[in-house]
C-alpha cells in the first residue's frame, strides 16, 4: 500500500496541516506553562505525514486490532501528537488546551489508558521503542498486516535498552518495523554529540542489521520515498531523519534553551504563530 | 493439609519447577500465553515450556529491560507474556520498564522472578533478591503472589493467568517441602486472601514462599513447649488479607513473620502496615536483618542468616514476651 509520490499541490497541503499542528502544540504549551516546544517542532512533519498519508487507521475505532500503530518514544513531544490526534477526530479539538492539568485526558508525556489514539505509554526514555519491537513481533506472530512505526529521540538513543531492541529487532526479522530517529542535533542539556556522541548513526544501526537510510526530516517527498522504501525491505528499518529543533520558529530553532526550560510568554507564542502562519486548531 | 510427597513429582519440587511446569500444563488452556526469556529458561523452570512451545517460547537473549518493554507491545497484540528471569533482574535490573511499560499502562503481563533469598544459595549476594517483595508491593496496584510449596505455585499460577492485569510471582530455586496436598493444588487461588493452615491461640506465625514451611516446623517445636501458635500462608503479599490478620489480631494478639527476604518493606512491613490500620498487635519479623547475602548452600545460609524454625521459635518465644509486658 505504497503511497504514490507527493504532487505540488499536495506538498503545500501537507506543510499547511504540520504548521497546524506545529501552532495548535505551541498553543497548548503556552496553556499548560510547561512543556517541550524543540524537539515538537522538529519532529512535527514526521508525525503529520504518518497520520495523513502513511498508517492505516480507523480514528473512529481507535482499538481496532489490525490498525497499524504509532509508539512516539520521544514522548516528550507529544503535543503534536495530540493536535494530529485531535485532527483526526480522535477525541474533540476542545480537549487540546488542557494539556497537563489535573483530570485532563492529555498527560506530559503518552498515557495509552487516558487518550485514544495513543497506542504506547512512552517518554521514559527507551521504553517506547522496546516496546514497539514488541508489537512488531506481536503483529507478526498474529499473521497480522498492521505495521508498526516507531519515533526515537538523538539523545533518547543513548539509552542502552534501544540497542538491546535494535538486536533484538534484527534478530527477529522484524521487517514490518519502521524507526525514525528525529536527528535533531540537540538533547535537553546541549548538542547531543557534546553530551555523549553517537555519530556515525547510520553505520552504526547498519552494523546491528537493520536497512537504513538518511533524509532530511522536513521535506515530504523524502519522508514517503523513505517510507515506501521500507514497505519493501526484509528487516526492520531505520530512518535518520535529519531536522532542525524549533523548526518553523527562528528563535527557538537550534536553540537548546527551547528543549524544554522555558516557559513560552504571551509575546513569543505571537511571534511564533506569525512564524507559523497561522493559529492552528482553536 | 499437610502431607510428604504426593506433590506434582515424586519428590519435593522447586517452585520455579513448579511454575515452569505449571504454566506449561495451563498453556493449552490459555492460548494466549507466551514466555519472554532472558537466557535463564533452565535456570526458571520455563525450559518445560520451551520443550512443550517452542513457537510460544521468544528467546529475548540477556537484555532484560527490552525484555520487559517488549512484553507491553505483545500485550498490545493480546497476548499474555510470561516473564521469565531471576528476580534480581525482572524487580531490580528492569524494574522501571516493569513500571512504566506494564504497571501504568496496566498491560496484561506476568512478571516472574526466581532466585530469592537465600535459598539462591552459592551464587551469592548479588543473585540472592531481598528486595523484590518491598519494590513490586510499592508499585501501584501490582498484584504480589508468593507461593509455598509446587502445589500452591500451581493454583496461584492458574489465579495469575485468569487475572486480567499485570501480576508479580515470586518462585525460588530450592526443593521446598510439601506444605499441601496435590489435591490442593487444583483448589480455587484466592487474591487478597490468606490461608490459615493451622490455627492457635497464643502466637500467629505468618510466612511467605520457603518460609511457610519452616514456620509449621516451628509451631511443632513450639506445641512440645506447651505453646499454642497459628500458621498462615501469605501467598497473597498484595493485596494482603487485612480481614484475616485483624481477626487474628484480636483473638492471638502476637505476630511472628517469615520471610527469605529484607525485614524493610517485605511481608513483615505488609503486616505491620495491615495491623496499624486495623488492630494493632506486637510483631517480630524473621528475615534478613537489613544485609546482604554471601555465597553458601542454602540450608547453610539459613542458619547463619537466622531463617530457621528455630529462629522462627525464638522470635514467637520474643513477643509473647512482649505480648505479656503490654
Amino acid at each position: 500500500m505504497a503511497s504514490p509520490a507527493i504532487g505540488q499541490e499536495d506538498l503545500s497541503v501537507m506543510q499547511s496541516i504540520a504548521n497546524a499542528n506545529r501552532a495548535t502544540a505551541l498553543r497548548m504549551i503556552h496553556a499548560a506553562g510547561s512543556g517541550h516546544p524543540g524537539g515538537t517542532l522538529s519532529c512535527a512533519d514526521i508525525v503529520t505525514y504518518l497520520y495523513e498519508r502513511e498508517m492505516n487507521i480507523r480514528p473512529k475505532e481507535p482499538d481496532w486490532g489490525e490498525r497499524d500503530r504509532f509508539v512516539l518514544s520521544k514522548g516528550h513531544a507529544c503535543p503534536v501528537l495530540y493536535a494530529e490526534l485531535a485532527r483526526c477526530s480522535y477525541f474533540p479539538v476542545d480537549q487540546l488546551m488542557t494539556l497537563r492539568r489535573v483530570g485532563s485526558i492529555l498527560q506530559g508525556v503518552p498515557d495509552r489508558r487516558l487518550t485514544p489514539g495513543v497506542d504506547m505509554t512512552t517518554g521514559s526514555l527507551g521504553i517506547g521503542f522496546s516496546a514497539a519491537v514488541g508489537m512488531a513481533l506481536g503483529a507478526k506472530k498474529r499473521g497480522s498486516t498492521a505495521r508498526i512505526y516507531c519515533m526515537i529521540g538523538d539523545g533518547e538513543i543513548a539509552e542502552g535498552m534501544v540497542w538491546e531492541g535494535l538486536l533484538f529487532a534484527a534478530h527477529a526479522s522484524l521487517s514490518n518495523l519502521v524507526c525514525f530517529l528525529d536527528h535533531n542535533k540537540f538533547s535537553s542539556d546541549s548538542a547531543v554529540r557534546l553530551v555523549l556522541n553517537v555519530e556515525p548513526y547510520l553505520e552504526k544501526i547498519k552494523a546491528f542489521g537493520w536497512a537504513a537510510t538518511e533524509i532530511d526530516g522536513h521535506d515530504f517527498q523524502q519522508i514517503s520515498s523513505a517510507l515506501n522504501e521500507a514497505r519493501t525491505s526484509n528487516r526492520p528499518f531505520f530512518i535518520v531523519a535529519h531536522t532542525v529543533k524549533g523548526k518553523g520558529v527562528p528563535y527557538m530553532e537550534n536553540d537548546p534553551a527551547w528543549h524544554g526550560s522555558l516557559a513560552l510568554s504571551d509575546q513569543q507564542l505571537a511571534q511564533a504563530l506569525e512564524a507559523l502562519g497561522g493559529r492552528g486548531e482553536k | 493439609m499437610k502431607s510428604s510427597s504426593d506433590a506434582l513429582g515424586t519428590r519435593p519440587g522447586s517452585l520455579r519447577e513448579a511454575c515452569g511446569r505449571a504454566v506449561t500444563d495451563m498453556a493449552r488452556e490459555f492460548p494466549e500465553v507466551v514466555v519472554l526469556d532472558a537466557d535463564v529458561a533452565g535456570g526458571t523452570g520455563f525450559h518445560h515450556f520451551r520443550s512443550a512451545f517452542p513457537n510460544r517460547f521468544i528467546q529475548c537473549g540477556i537484555a532484560e529491560q527490552n525484555m520487559v518493554a517488549m512484553a507491553a507491545g505483545l500485550a498490545d497484540f493480546g497476548y499474555t507474556p510470561v516473564i521469565s528471569t531471576y528476580a534480581v533482574f525482572s524487580t531490580m535490573r528492569a524494574v522501571e520498564m516493569v513500571r512504566n511499560s506494564i504497571v501504568l499502562p496496566g498491560m496484561n503481563v506476568k512478571i516472574t522472578g526466581s532466585h530469592v533469598g537465600m535459598d539462591a544459595g552459592p551464587d551469592g549476594a548479588t543473585h540472592q533478591s531481598v528486595e523484590d517483595i518491598a519494590i513490586m508491593r510499592a508499585l501501584p496496584g501490582l498484584i504480589v503472589l508468593s507461593p509455598a510449596d509446587a502445589n500452591d505455585m500451581r493454583r496461584a499460577v492458574r489465579a495469575m493467568l485468569e487475572h486480567e492485569g499485570p501480576v508479580y510471582l515470586r518462585t525460588g530455586r530450592s526443593p521446598v517441602p510439601d506444605v499441601y496436598t496435590k489435591r490442593d493444588s487444583f483448589s480455587e487461588f484466592r487474591i487478597g486472601e490468606a490461608d490459615l493452615l493451622a490455627d492457635g491461640r497464643d502466637v500467629c506465625l505468618i510466612g511467605t514462599g520457603v518460609m511457610v514451611s519452616r514456620c509449621l516446623e516451628a509451631q511443632g517445636l513450639l506445641e512440645r513447649e506447651g505453646i499454642s501458635a497459628a500458621v498462615v500462608n501469605m501467598s497473597s503479599i498484595k493485596p494482603i488479607d487485612d480481614k484475616l490478620l485483624s481477626r487474628l489480631a484480636k483473638t492471638v494478639g502476637a505476630f511472628v513473620t517469615a520471610e527469605d527476604h529484607n525485614i524493610i518493606g517485605g511481608l513483615g512491613s505488609a503486616v505491620a502496615e495491615s495491623l496499624s490500620k486495623t488492630t494493632p498487635a506486637v510483631v517480630e519479623m524473621v528475615g534478613l536483618k537489613d544485609t546482604f547475602g554471601e555465597s553458601g548452600e542454602p540450608a547453610d545460609l539459613a542458619t547463619k542468616y537466622h531463617l530457621m524454625p528455630e529462629d522462627v521459635v525464638k522470635a514467637a518465644k520474643r513477643v509473647l514476651e512482649r505480648k505479656s509486658n503490654r
